[in-house]
């Protein structure tokens, strides 16, 4: 039940139409934006690491967000993206997955294909 | 042990399952002792035939909605169809699913 009643009043509280708005702009101006915590140089968690290392071996460059310093945002996207978890990788204005699911893309060579697809049409 | 049974629980009651695993990973981060913060699920499904990676996490996150709002902050999300299954861990094939007889009868 506790967790339950946190989730809603984060969900509640934070939701502001001014976030969305960034969000959204951040994610349309973005060919390729990973949501992770802290940054590429210095992540802050052993999934937001990870993908960022798929992310640099497709050789592509991408903006990142660090949802530790912007709490608002790590509060609201999870509503918008339908997926409650980081990091989060969005190429073309679509959530392509969190670690797990770009890490099994770059097994594959599917992350290359998807992120160099997205250069061609910059 | 109460939240890895709850997750354990919630996924065997929500899909078609051939195989799952659930682990508790919270031992490798920064949490005290007896922490369930980080888990690692495994499922093996025929719900997943021709379900994108996204919609198939998609599915699991729902399901542990609760759990992911509340103590746990980590969750690994491994899903498989049967013959993803057997692509990637050949050398080690699952035991065969259980077909439903009852002890006693004959295979």
């Amino acid at each position: 039940m506790l967790a339950l009643n946190r989730a809603q009043v984060k969900r509640s509280a934070v939701m502001s139409e001014e976030v969305v708005a960034t969000i959204n702009e951040q994610i349309a101006n973005n060919h390729i934006i990973l949501y992770m915590k802290g940054s590429p140089q210095a992540p802050q968690c052993g999934f937001s690491a990870q993908t960022v290392q798929c992310l640099i071996d497709c050789g592509e460059k991408f903006a990142y967000v660090d949802i530790l310093s912007n709490p608002e945002i790590r509060a609201t996207l999870p509503g918008i993206a339908n997926w409650p978890t980081f990091p989060q990788l969005w190429v073309d204005g679509e959530l392509v997955g969190g670690c797990d699911i770009i890490t099994e893309m770059h097994e594959s060579g599917e992350l290359a294909t998807l992120v160099k697809n997205n250069t061609a049409t910059e | 042990m109460i939240v890895q049974n709850q997750i354990e629980s919630k996924l065997a009651d929500s899909f078609e399952l051939l195989h799952l695993e659930v682990l508790n990973e919270s031992g490798g981060h920064n949490v005290p002792p007896g922490s369930e913060s980080h888990f690692k699920v495994v499922l093996v499904s025929p719900e997943f035939e021709d379900v994108r990676l996204l919609a198939r996490h998609r599915r699991v996150n729902e399901v542990l909605a609760t759990e992911l709002a509340g103590s746990v902050h980590a969750l690994a999300i491994h899903t498989y169809t049967d013959a993803e299954w057997r692509e990637r861990f050949g050398e080690t094939p699952m035991s065969p699913p259980c077909l439903g007889g009852k002890s006693g009868e004959k295979a």
